[in-house]
């Protein structure tokens, strides 16, 4: 029951995180959803080392255990765990500065955003067919004059 | 997020489930308490008698993946340079708002005292769990952190005060990964590998031994809590 | 250790896990996600105690409860979200 437990744990963790950086469209949603992911993957990477009925890896006073937990997955998620404190600072600093730069946090939006200002800073309408959201309002505003005849049509 | 878009998102779901389902037989199918690992038996066996450290977990950080280590610690400096690069504002637009603490506000006695009584207790247990790494559950990643957050611990009180300035805390991480490296070089001047433990382990469980691992502890803990206060600094859009 | 109270509390721990990984990413507040990602690595350290890996836990309790909850919430007032809790999830 026990590795089951613990197994349904790590495997849920890690793929309510995916689910989560695939699903949200909220790019702050995003962040903790790789934090969720991070901690799935660290617990499943410990469970690899556990060994039943076994100590922890450390020789205290007058005890020497005969049976210890395997101390290199410990090490391993050790560093992870640090490494992961900064892989989230450096994405909260990216969404502080495509905050400043677009306005907004919604996912698709901000991509458009960038395009558009990418283009304006080219100073020119790329040629390439218009990133259209799947849930941008379709054919409000014809953004893009240089189009094909019958593009614009429907 | 409307109705009409959530009918979208199966797809998605459908993905993650499967990948749970997948994941789940695969993991179910390994053996769990009893891993097949010979790596982790020959270090209990041996790593308290070849590098005299109580801590197994601090062998293999240190002793046996020393490398990794000094990788681990290029990372964060890479991600600690990275903010602090893209947060860095050069033509100075709104500072002032920028900032998490846009004026200096008294916020209450208590506060003030707590933070200046906590402060060096806090950078005590840091210490202490850096020195201890060798003996106890620790090390210089944990130890670091805490000194981290005593560093940044008045800024959050009062209100955005740092008591360090930017140039002590470029000192004291360049200084730490020096002497991390440098402590590698003379294993290799000596004839040995590369952060090849040096002097001797000395006697199980006292504070002076494991040869060079607490040197290098500190090294790793003094380097990990500059580093994560600097990150904090830009953070919070101060610009001390 | 199969039906021993460790197995109870390692249910009990992996159901506060679960829950609020569940409820940082449906929840509409923002405050309240990373309230209960704080959660989350809490329950992750007393996991790792249970399992015998007080370093890991150690870090863990640190880094995941203290400093990480510290750079999410210096990100929710650096990205203006504490005062829009009222809006939906996916509003700025």
């Amino acid at each position: 029951m026990m590795e089951m437990v613990l197994y349904a744990g790590a495997v849920g963790l890690l793929v309510i995180g995916i689910a989560g950086l695939v699903l949200s469209h909220h790019l702050f949603r995003q962040v903790l959803a790789l934090v969720i992911a991070e901690a799935g993957a660290n617990l499943l990477l410990l469970l690899a080392g556990y060994r039943f009925g076994g100590e922890a890896p450390i020789w205290s006073e007058g005890s020497f255990p005969s049976v210890m937990v395997d101390p290199v997955p410990q090490a391993m998620v050790l560093t992870a765990i640090v490494i992961g404190v900064g892989i989230q600072a450096l994405a909260i600093a990216l969404l502080i500065r495509v905050r400043q730069q677009t306005g907004t946090l919604d996912r698709e939006q901000a991509v458009i955003e960038m395009r558009e200002a990418l283009d304006q800073e080219l100073g020119r309408f790329s040629t390439a067919p218009k990133p259209r959201s799947q849930y941008a309002p379709k054919g409000e505003r014809p953004l893009y004059p240089v189009v094909e005849e019958g593009q614009d049509a429907r | 997020m409307s109705r009409e878009q959530r009918s979208l998102e199966w797809t998605p779901l459908l993905f993650s489930g499967g990948l749970a389902f997948l994941l789940f037989t695969l993991f179910i199918a390994t053996m769990f308490g009893e891993p097949p690992m010979r790596a982790g038996a020959m270090i209990q066996q041996a790593g308290g008698v070849e590098l005299g450290a109580a801590n197994l977990v601090t062998a293999v950080v240190l002793g046996y993946r020393g490398l990794d280590t000094l990788g681990e610690l290029a990372i964060l400096f890479a991600s600690a340079t990275a903010v602090g690069l893209v947060l860095s504002t050069q033509n100075g637009e709104s500072d002032k708002q920028a900032s998490v603490f846009p004026d200096k506000i008294f916020l209450g006695e208590i506060f003030e005292s707590a933070s200046r009584l906590l402060m060096p207790l806090l950078l005590l247990l840091g210490f202490y769990i850096i020195i201890h790494g060798h003996l106890t559950p620790g090390g210089g990643f944990q130890g670091g952190v805490i000194l981290a957050i005593a560093l940044f611990l008045p800024a959050l009180a009062r209100s955005g005060e740092i008591p360090l300035n930017h140039a002590t805390i470029r000192l004291v991480e360049g200084g730490a990964g020096t002497l991390f490296i440098l402590i590698g070089l003379m294993a290799l001047m000596q004839g040995e590998s590369f952060l090849q433990p040096l002097l001797q382990p000395g006697e199980i469980g006292a504070l002076f031994s494991a040869g060079s691992l607490p040197l290098l502890y500190l090294a790793v803990g003094l380097k990990v809590g500059a580093e994560l206060a600097a990150l904090l600094v830009h953070l919070s859009g101060e610009s001390a | 250790m199969v039906e021993s109270i460790e197995s109870w509390i390692a249910l009990l721990l992996v159901g506060v896990m679960l829950s609020a990984a569940l409820v940082a990413l449906l929840s509409r507040s923002h405050l309240v996600a990373v309230v209960s990602v704080s959660v989350l690595s809490l329950g992750l350290t007393l996991l790792f105690v249970l399992l015998k890996a007080p370093d890991v836990a150690m870090t863990e309790g640190v880094v995941g409860a203290g400093l990480s909850s510290l750079i999410l919430a210096l990100a929710l007032s650096r990205l203006g979200l504490l005062r829009s809790t009222k809006a939906g999830a996916t509003d700025e």
